[in-house]
């Protein structure tokens, strides 16, 4: 109130004062283009331009290096001469075993969505029994951790042997290469569900399935999120060993089946498809990840 | 017939070999209605005291009736509000009190006759409006507030209420100790209230069980607080019934049982 007085007071003592017109000076407008799209652009070449200076660089030494006539390798340019046709259409198909890679990387992309899905479903129940259970993990534990350590290619003859068939064999390497660190991350995330949580579980009298629905894999989603990450990892890692001996369709099958007709480039050009594929797959489980802990983490 | 009783209760914590005695010969019977509140010393077992009659731990001698029936499993009839809030942080406010709701009364209310109650219950503890928020998007005292629902939406037979507002800063807890008072004098729920500080037992509690040090804690003595309701708290600073109970309380705890550094 009192500054509104004397606001007034002010008000009356000036209209005396000659008023001069004011000329308004329109501040310079930023326009779209400056404020929105420049940052945004440069955002997008501080991102790209280190890693693209880094392939090329890697291109040219690689290039030089396997230029010279008695090189064992391929050089860039002599792969992109030999297997065009692989780098730049991924979908043709010119024959029941000429395809493009794309198709080979789907083939493979479903053994691992069978493999690792059976996976993180049985991971997580074996993890949620060894997390809520000492006497379960003292018994498995053990056994989990030898068995975790073993290479995916020493899993093949055995799953050969079980199966006698090449594609149920496949799926159980993909399997049992990707099942460890999701038991083993799922039991961690369990075994530290705060107390608390617990405590409100038996006040309202939960029973085992909804404590596991509501309580417990809410609670573990970080640790078992991390688990399935690594895992989607070496299942992929783990489809090149298996369809390298199983056959098929697959990307595994193709690099072997270029080493035997020594086709240098295309193996190449295949190594990089895996890189990349792999690399997506990581990021959609990191993805998928951060969406469904949001708010899994206790404040 | 009493309605809440701890009979003779023993609890020995044992590690290896080592024993120690935390309460020793607990005897308590609070009638319904009643507002009682456990004071002592931190490490005395008070908390100790309410979670043998929540049933998250058990007895090692003696037994808690509530209304004649033994009771040692945890269940909604006496629900508890937590020191910490323990909301879960991946649900709403609303989901957190439905979580509740959906399990005592999944056979007797309809779908609808739930959601009503769930909002009752939030908007008696003037939480409604956060009902889509999650923990982690709302103050200490909402969150405070949301577990109360969480309690008083089970419809308990005796409300357990653990140090429910030692976390919160004192104009918080002031308030929400206002809105306790005033949610029991309109539910007239009964309430065992753990708690170390001596102005709020004083002020809400009709009867205060103060306790000796541990190990081997007991009740030191019990204080009727014969301050009529409604209380307010302005009021209640120059009154001499308040002082004396406050003075008594005080002596109990700084003179007579005065706090020893654990040896």
């Amino acid at each position: 109130m009192t500054i509104a007085v004397q606001k007034n007071v002010e008000a009356a003592a000036v209209p005396l004062a000659p008023s001069a017109t004011i000329v308004p000076l329109s501040p310079p407008r930023a326009s779209y283009v400056q404020t929105r799209l420049i940052p945004m652009a440069k955002d997008w070449a501080a991102k790209l331009i280190p890693p693209l200076i880094t392939i090329a660089v890697l291109l040219i030494v690689w290039q030089i290096l396997c230029m010279k006539p008695g090189a064992t390798l391929p050089s860039p340019s002599r792969i992109w001469a030999d297997s065009k046709d692989l780098i730049i259409d991924p979908f043709f198909v010119a024959g029941p075993q000429d395809i493009g890679l794309g198709w080979r990387i789907l083939t493979s992309l479903q053994r691992v969505a069978v493999g690792f899905g059976l996976a993180s479903v049985v991971g997580v129940l074996l993890g949620a029994l060894i997390g809520q259970s000492v006497w379960a993990m003292r018994g498995l534990d053990p056994v989990f951790q030898v068995l975790r350590t073993v290479p995916p290619l020493a899993w093949l003859p055995i799953s050969l042997a079980a199966f006698r068939d090449s594609r149920p064999s496949a799926i159980f390497v993909i399997f049992i290469t990707s099942i460890w660190p999701i038991i083993i991350n799922t039991a961690v995330g369990i075994r530290n569900i705060p107390q608390d949580y617990r405590n409100v579980a038996s006040v309202v009298q939960l029973n085992q399935l909804e404590f596991f629905w509501k309580i417990m894999i809410p609670s573990a989603a970080p640790y078992i999120f991390t688990g399935l990450r690594i895992g989607v990892g070496l299942s992929w890692l783990a489809i090149v060993a298996a369809e390298m001996l199983t056959g098929g369709v697959g990307i595994g099958f193709f690099i072997w089946d270029a080493w035997n007709s020594s086709r240098l480039s295309d193996i190449i050009i295949a190594l990089v498809y895996i890189g990349l594929v792999g690399f997506v797959l990581d990021r959609v489980v990191a993805f998928v990840a951060n969406i469904a802990t949001r708010g899994a983490q206790a404040s | 017939m009493t309605y809440l009783k701890i009979d003779h209760v023993d609890k020995v914590f044992s590690r290896g070999n080592r024993e120690t005695e935390v309460l020793k010969d607990i005897m308590l019977t609070v009638e319904k209605g009643e507002y009682v509140s456990i004071i002592g010393h931190s490490g005395c077992g008070k908390s100790t005291l309410l979670n043998i009659v929540a049933g998250l731990t058990t007895a090692t001698q003696g037994c808690v009736l509530l209304e004649g029936r033994e009771v040692n499993s945890p269940g909604p009839d006496r629900a508890v509000v937590f020191q910490n809030h323990s909301l879960l942080p991946w649900l709403s406010s609303y989901d957190n009190v439905k979580l509740g709701v959906d399990k005592v009364f999944g056979r007797t209310k309809s779908r609808a006759e739930r959601h009503d109650w769930v909002m009752h219950n939030l908007d008696l503890v003037q939480m409604g409006h956060a009902k889509d928020k999650r923990p982690s998007e709302i103050s200490g005292g909402m969150k405070q507030r949301i577990g109360i629902a969480r309690a008083l939406a089970m419809e308990p037979k005796v409300l357990l209420l653990d140090e429910p507002f030692g976390a919160l800063d004192a104009l918080t807890r002031a308030h929400l100790q206002d809105s306790v008072m005033a949610l029991h004098a309109k539910l007239g729920n009964t309430v065992m209230m753990i708690t170390h500080d001596v102005d709020e037992a004083v002020l809400l509690s009709d009867r205060i069980v103060m306790m000796t040090n541990g190990p081997s804690a007991h009740i030191g003595e019990v204080l009727e607080v014969p301050l009529p309701r409604p209380r307010k708290r302005l009021e209640l600073a120059s009154n001499t019934t308040y002082l004396k109970c406050r003075q008594r309380v005080l002596e109990f705890l700084y003179e007579r049982h005065r706090y020893v550094e654990a040896a």
